[in-house]
């Protein structure tokens, strides 16, 4: 079947039911995206879907053909974003491991509503779990995308 | 990328020529792997740094990245040595070999908060060495006085000359590293000190930042391995045929700890062992209840167990006293459960051995592989990918999850590549638990309200009991993780009449160090059982810690910063509650003052007030992050987590029904770090124990109700 990520099509040969997240990885070898539970529990698998955030994990492959999907590859290319720059700037990574989740359920929100209140913010990102607790840093992070975001704009 | 470390630096070798300071250090012999040798009285600057063409300044890491931040301060006390431009700092894993044995612990492994003050000498010694070969080429280049250079962001000036680390270092590779070396005083330093932001962000941000999960190799298979429904369960015999048919699945293996079934995908590998059929030999373990756990620990509390700490005559005391209060208090058997889910590729070729994960344990998992190959150490490889979470899980004195990977490519064989992923499920039902304990302590007050005996009973498993471990960690029969912060205690040690006394059962279920170890569960007792013990005395829990502590000034030091300014004693909104604990572990003091609120049978917290003295502070940065994430690790176990057995099942499985804390529940927190000038200690994991109790507390204040079992439930 044919599917497209990151702007680009590709023949995949997988069964119907393969979730998306185990193509993207381990067919197109994107290993930005990452299992973390397997039952859309934990968020660190979330791609966009036409720009809406989903768990891959739990997305059947062939449900997608005919969409546009977008990795966290997708949203690096071709320069860092403002999420990814606010990320930085806040110090929000340790293990690291979530954040491609949390970004990607960011930058859904960001583009949903460019200027997300607390309830907003708890609203779309409590999907994605952090070990390492880094989550007022991602409230902080939102909130430095959104004002980075604005200023470029 | 960290996976072709030494690829690279060949490639780089070759390509660029370029010269570099540092090499692939070779590893010792033997089983020096083990017992490495003594640390020398200097480092070998050559297998900490390498400095190339570029200007580039790779620091090799002798300890795993898991989120606590060593990608950084390792570097930042070496970059303040060696006078290098932070900008051009790069970081990669060190290989497994023993010049990266831990300096306090004579292996390489990262775990007990001891990465940065362990390397506080080695890293800048590095770097102080590093530099002085610089100096020493530059200074015979110009026919100058060594003394007449020195480093200033990546150069080495005399006077108006003036010359990069790059273009010097082809000679200073050639010099002898100097004998001794004199480190900068604190007041010179410029980067220790200074909060410093992560190195690792800009590869962990695009997702490139490679986790052992990310492992990909030519020809590489993935296997997921069937193990036994309960601890101690073995295999009788399985049926493969229709795990065999699924579309992608190449074989089929049975290995000591289960069946592997092998795939050319994840997916293809879960499915085939979906559909595998195993009849397994359960053995005893199918008998585990928590319900009878309970039962038995409770029994054994009223039993004398070993003794761990004891002073004066608690029995008289305790029979004299003006008041007594007993109480008990458990907690249950919880999992680490990272966000990256356990998982390691191996490669078995002719010679050798490579093996690819994300490990605290290097020593070991290096001399487990070759143990199990009939190799020699030095010819196993370990890549230390980046850890996606590790929290004592990925430290296993059995090496258990490398162990496996490694039977698993064995089977396999034929030297293909088998990267071995654990689910959600498997790692919640892993095994490797902090253990379920069960306190009981008594307290005879003085009529001053001062305890004047103190009683204290702890039930659980020993972590280090049958392994390797035991002869270090098991002094007279007392697992010392077992009864960290109650047998040394500043209460109880305080009391002149006390008794700590330990019963360790041996259980099936595997149980291992989790974030602050015994402090997750000693803490959260005293520092409870120490506010019931205030109430008791009309006392107000500040003022009451704080003429117990009163000779203990680091305790004092960040009881009062953080009593300060959570605003202690002021009026708070209506409903909330207020509570207080610190404690001390790993070499560093935390207190925490949580405000709370209950609201339709649910506990929400809206503030954690933390005050931190962890000595000499190198990345402020760091600590803050760290504290806040020992917080929400903390809040996880006080609000959520709890793995319970029925039939020797346990009974969670994903985070569904083991969830850990959401951004939705999560409270502000400040952290406030004493300036001092002490020796360092640990920071990863001193921020975890206060949490529970500073809530339990706070809960007592809003409703009335003590709670004493993790995690809370309200009545």
């Amino acid at each position: 079947m044919k599917i497209n990520v990151n702007g680009k099509d590709h023949e995949v040969a997988a069964p119907d039911d393969m979730p998306l997240l185990w193509v993207l990885r381990d067919v197109l070898g994107l290993t930005g995206t990452k299992f973390g539970c397997g039952m859309a529990q934990c968020g660190a698998c979330t791609v966009h879907l036409d720009g809406q955030p989903v768990r891959s994990c739990m997305t059947p492959v062939a449900s997608v053909q005919g969409h546009a999907v977008k990795t966290i590859e997708g949203l690096s290319a071709p320069g860092l974003s403002a999420i990814q720059r606010a990320w930085i700037e806040e110090d929000v990574v340790q293990c690291g491991y979530c954040q491609p989740g949390q970004i990607m359920s960011a930058a859904a929100l960001l583009a949903a509503r460019p200027h997300p209140t607390d309830a907003d913010i708890d609203n779309a990102m409590s999907g994605n779990l952090c070990r390492c607790g880094t989550y007022l840093r991602i409230r902080a992070a939102v909130k430095k995308a959104a004002e980075l975001a604005g200023r470029t704009a | 990328m960290s996976t072709q470390t030494d690829l690279g630096r060949r490639r780089f070798l070759q390509t660029s020529g370029a010269l570099v300071i540092g090499f692939y250090v070779a590893p010792r012999t033997g089983l020096a792997a083990m017992q490495a040798p003594a640390p020398p009285a200097l480092p070998d600057p050559n297998a900490f740094l390498r400095i190339g063409e570029d200007e580039s300044v790779t620091v090799i890491l002798a300890h795993a990245e898991m989120g606590q931040g060593v990608w950084t301060t390792l570097p930042m006390l070496l970059a303040e040595e060696l006078g290098c431009d932070w900008a051009k700092v790069r970081v990669e894993e060190a290989p497994a070999a023993p010049v990266y044995a831990h300096p306090a612990f004579g292996m390489q492994m990262t775990g007990g908060s001891t990465s940065t003050w362990s390397e506080l000498d080695r890293y800048r010694q590095a770097g102080a060495l590093a530099r002085e070969m610089l100096i020493q080429a530059a200074a015979e280049q110009w026919k100058v006085e060594a003394s007449s250079c020195r480093a200033e962001a990546g150069f080495i000036v005399s006077g108006d000359k003036k010359l990069s680390f790059g273009k010097l270092a082809a000679a200073a590779q050639k010099r002898t590293p100097p004998s001794t070396v004199r480190l900068k005083d604190a007041k010179d330093w410029k980067i220790v000190g200074r909060p410093t932001k992560r190195l690792d962000s800009p590869e962990k941000v695009t997702g490139r930042a490679q986790f052992g999960m990310d492992v990909r190799l030519p020809g590489m298979l993935t296997a997921l391995v069937a193990r036994a429904p309960v601890f101690g369960g073995t295999v009788k015999a399985f049926r493969a045929e229709k795990a065999k048919a699924v579309p992608g699945v190449k074989t089929v293996v049975q290995v000591p700890s289960g069946v592997a079934v092998v795939g050319e995908h994840f997916w293809a590998a879960k499915l085939g062992r979906d559909a595998l059929e195993i009849d397994w030999d359960l053995g005893p373990g199918a008998q585990l209840d928590t319900a009878s756990l309970r039962e038995e620990f409770r029994a054994a509390a009223g039993t004398p167990g070993v003794k761990a700490a004891a002073a004066g005559e608690v029995d008289a005391a305790m029979k004299s006293a003006a008041k007594t209060l007993e109480a008990e208090y458990e907690v249950p058997y919880l999992a680490h459960a990272p966000m990256e889910p356990l998982n390691c590729t191996v490669r078995i070729g002719t010679d050798g051995a490579e093996v690819w994960t994300g490990t605290q344990f290097q020593t070991m998992d290096q001399a487990v592989t070759a143990k199990l190959l009939g190799l020699k150490p030095e010819q196993v490889k370990i890549h230390t990918m980046f850890l996606g979470g590790g929290f004592g899980r990925r430290a296993t004195p059995t090496s258990d999850f490398v162990s496996e990977a490694v039977q698993v490519a064995k089977a396999v064989g034929g030297g293909v590549p088998v990267k071995v992923v654990w689910t959600r499920e498997d790692d919640i039902r892993g095994g490797y638990y902090r253990a379920m304990f069960l306190h009981r302590v008594r307290v005879g007050l003085g009529a001053d309200g001062k305890p004047a005996a103190w009683r204290h009973t702890l039930v659980g498993q020993s972590i280090a009991e049958g392994t390797f471990l035991a002869p270090m960690m098991i002094k007279a029969g007392v697992d010392g993780t077992s009864v960290e912060g109650v047998s040394d205690s500043p209460y109880v040690t305080g009391t002149a009449n006390h008794l700590v006394d330990l019963h360790s059962p041996r259980k099936p279920v595997p149980v291992l160090w989790l974030r602050s170890v015994g402090h997750t569960h000693t803490a959260f007792v005293m520092e409870s059982f120490v506010d019931e013990l205030a109430q008791a005395a009309g006392q107000d829990p500040l003022e009451y810690r704080r003429q117990l502590l009163s000779a203990h000034p680091r305790h004092l030091g960040v009881l009062n910063l953080a009593a300060e300014k959570a605003g202690w004693g002021r009026p708070l909104a209506g409903g909330r509650g207020r509570g207080l604990a610190v404690h001390e572990s790993f070499g560093s003091w935390t207190a925490q003052v949580a405000e709370v609120s209950v609201a339709n049978g649910r506990v929400r917290v809206h503030r954690v007030v933390c005050a931190v003295d962890c000595g000499v502070c190198v990345n402020p940065a760091g600590v803050r992050a760290q504290v806040e994430g020992a917080v929400v690790f903390g809040l996880s176990a006080a609000l959520h987590g709890e793995l319970t057995f029925k039939d020797g099942r346990v009974q969670q499985s994903n985070f569904h029904d083991y969830p850990l804390l959401r951004l939705n529940e999560m409270p502000d927190v400040e952290v406030h770090i004493v300036t001092s000038s002490e020796k360092p200690g640990g920071i990863g994991e001193p921020g975890v124990p206060p949490t529970a109790p500073a809530v339990a507390n706070a809960i007592f204040v809003a409703t009335g109700q003590r709670l004493r079992r993790l995690p809370f439930r309200l009545a």
